[in-house]
């Protein structure tokens, strides 16, 4: 109640600065990009992945593009406020970042035909409001065959945000990459309930281990489930960003969030008057989802890391791959066939195996 | 059986933050004073310890620094309610706002650093008894810290003049002023301590629970010290009891998750949240046990009368 009061103020207060700023540099040519962030841009996580990815149009496009960014905006009725006042004050091109500001942006996008809009993470489209995702689960099934080769315990201990489809396609994904390798894997999953609570991300990790994971696997955002593993003496992932600082020792990889490729290209298309409204759901090959440096592991398990993640990239292997049985026994993906995007958006059964029952 | 030592610490470093605001609440309530900016003192006392651990690289003058952070904020506090009289409830409400603010103001910097925890204070030979050692002679500074200040409140309240005196003040200042004691200088040091020990709460957050800083990282333990403060009501063994109760609901909620019992997960989030208020009713039906406590002037501002 109190931060968000606290972010309100501070995106109101942003908001005057950065628009205030971003008006003097417009010029007639320059493509003029704004963000929306929904977190601060230190949360070594989402919003600053984002940031990362608004510094690259900066560093590719150079003087061509002007870029702007609000951070910790709620979704709401402040996010409106805000994605107006950037359409108003002349930018080209706005990305909202976070789910939450779906029907905002899409009220904006309306009011202003002639503003491209790119809304991350949602469904909504217009002719001048794009969407765009990143498959995260490919890179879940890479983490998954190490985990398969790296356990010792068979245990893997995974710290879950919320049941949502997202959270729940993740874990299918982890695990069928570890059986891939490894049959006698199995999975203990705690939910948090929460995205981001470092002491309560921690304690899950820590309970988890104490049921002797040796395996960490977290959906959460901040990185003390990791930290939690590296003092323990067990192996984990980071999540959203390379947080190898925080678990030098215990860090296998990290599945990183990169949008920098994406957000330079549409920055570029806008220029080159070549933007169109489309849906991008990009994964391992588009550059979206990169896996940080493998380390803390042999030669041999590196190699197949490596291998797993070139079959996904170029579309020779596919995670979802049938047969695919649900845990009542019923088959899901036929034989042969892929799961759709429909499927994998609405995922919200445990693939057959996972011994734990899913909080409805 | 050998999963009961790890249980067991997790529990004491979920309740060791709590334990140690609650302790420092407590004495500032007693005092007559309620400053419900706890969340914000501990958020700057955690970046106060974190951002000098990691400059300096001394623990021991992150803990101070986080000491003095807290205490800081609640001078800020003690001069707008006892000097110039501001109303209590809305300026603790404020000093959170402004710790959650002003905490990531400072800590933008620190985020993605890393630094050691703080170490455990092993004894050679009595820390490698089974299942005992390791639990009551392994743990780090701040944990033993935290009991031993309960203790000396304790001591402090029950059998002290000092903490008499304290008590009065907090009871009736106007007596308390009549019979020669200063109330506001008592109330400004009981309300610096209050902070000095949030401060420290939030240090153990930031250096030991989850050794890094993060934005907004304590949660909500400082509200949690509140209701703890008014669920012992007001007595410091009730306070420990209290503490580590609520620290072991909120970790054996996830050893049963992961242990696979099938209790909705939402219900167990919730259970130390629900435990709290039935036993706050519980306590509260026996109203004459809480006036025996309660400190009868706690929220009212003090002007000595002419």
């Amino acid at each position: 109640m109190n931060a968000s009061l606290v972010k309100r103020t501070l995106a109101a207060v942003a908001a005057v600065g950065a628009l205030a700023t971003g008006m003097g540099a417009a010029q007639a040519e320059d493509v003029k990009v704004g963000f929306v962030y929904v977190g601060p841009i230190g949360d070594h996580g989402w919003s600053y992945r984002h940031d990362i990815g608004r510094q690259a149009i900066e560093a590719e496009l150079g003087d061509a593009a002007t870029t702007s960014y609000v951070e910790s905006v709620p979704e709401g009725a402040d996010a409106e406020r805000v994605i107006r006042q950037m359409a108003q004050t002349g930018h080209d091109l706005i990305f909202t970042t976070s789910f939450g500001y779906m029907n905002p942006t899409e009220k904006v996008a309306k009011q202003f035909p002639d503003v491209k809009f790119e809304h991350a993470t949602g469904y909504k489209r217009a002719d001048n409001l794009s969407t765009y995702a990143a498959r995260f689960y490919e890179g879940r099934y890479v983490a998954g065959v190490i985990a398969g080769k790296m356990t010792k315990s068979n245990v893997v201990g995974y710290v879950g945000s919320f049941p949502i489809p997202e959270v729940v396609r993740g874990i299918n994904s982890f695990m069928m990459g570890a059986w891939s390798v490894n049959p006698d894997v199995e999975v203990k999953v705690v939910w948090a309930n929460t995205w981001y609570d470092p002491g309560k991300e921690g304690d899950a990790a820590k309970a988890l281990i104490d049921q002797g994971a040796d395996i960490m696997v977290q959906h959460t955002d901040s990185p003390a489930p990791l930290q939690v593993a590296e003092n323990r003496g067990v192996l984990g992932f980071g999540q959203a960003s390379d947080m190898i600082k925080f678990a030098p020792k215990a860090q296998l990889t990290a599945i990183v969030d990169n949008w920098d490729s994406y957000y330079v290209a549409r920055a570029k298309a806008v220029a080159d008057g070549t933007w169109e409204s489309q849906d991008t759901w990009g994964g391992i090959d588009s550059g979206m989802v990169e896996m940080a440096p493998y380390t803390n592991m042999p030669d041999d398990v590196k190699a197949l890391a490596e291998e797993t993640a070139a079959k996904i990239s170029s579309g020779e292997f596919h995670p979802f791959t049938g047969p695919i049985y649900d845990q009542a026994g019923e088959l899901r993906i036929a034989e042969g066939e892929v799961a759709d995007d429909g499927m994998l958006l609405g995922m919200d059964w445990y693939v057959q195996g996972i011994d734990a029952e899913l909080p409805k | 059986m050998e999963w009961i030592v790890p249980f067991v610490l997790t529990v004491i470093t979920a309740s060791t933050p709590l334990l140690l605001a609650a302790t420092g609440e407590l004495i500032t309530e007693k005092s007559g004073v309620l400053n419900l900016g706890v969340e914000g003192m501990m958020l700057v006392g955690a970046i106060a310890g974190f951002a000098v651990t990691a400059s300096t690289g001394s623990a021991t003058v992150g803990i101070l620094a986080a000491v003095l952070a807290g205490a800081m904020m609640s001078l800020i506090f003690a001069f707008l309610t006892l000097t110039l009289m501001a109303n209590q409830v809305a300026t603790g409400l404020a000093l959170t706002i402004f710790g959650v603010g002003f905490s990531a103001l400072v800590g933008s910097g620190f985020v993605g650093f890393a630094i050691d925890p703080l170490p455990a204070l092993a004894i050679p030979g009595i820390s490698a008894i089974p299942i005992i050692g390791p639990i009551l002679f392994g743990q780090d500074f701040l944990v033993y810290l935290s009991i031993a200040v309960v203790i000396g409140v304790g001591w402090f309240l029950a059998k002290s003049r000092a903490g008499l005196v304290l008590k009065a003040v907090g009871d009736s200042h106007h007596s308390a002023h009549a019979i020669g004691y200063s109330v506001i200088k008592i109330r400004y040091l009981a309300t610096m301590f209050g902070g000095a020990m949030a401060g420290l709460g939030g240090a153990y957050l930031s250096l030991s629970y989850t050794p890094m800083w993060a934005e907004n990282m304590t949660a909500g333990r400082g509200w949690i010290a509140l209701a703890l403060v008014v669920f012992a009501t007001w007595r410091p063994g009730r306070l420990v009891a209290g503490a580590y109760m609520f620290g072991l609901i909120s970790v054996m909620q996830l050893h049963a998750q992961g242990a696979g019992i099938h209790v909705p997960s939402q219900f167990m989030s919730m259970l130390p949240y629900l435990a709290t208020v039935i036993v706050l009713v519980i306590i509260s039906s026996d109203r004459a046990k809480i006036r025996l406590n309660a400190p009868a002037c706690i929220g009212q501002a003090f002007r000595a009368a002419q």
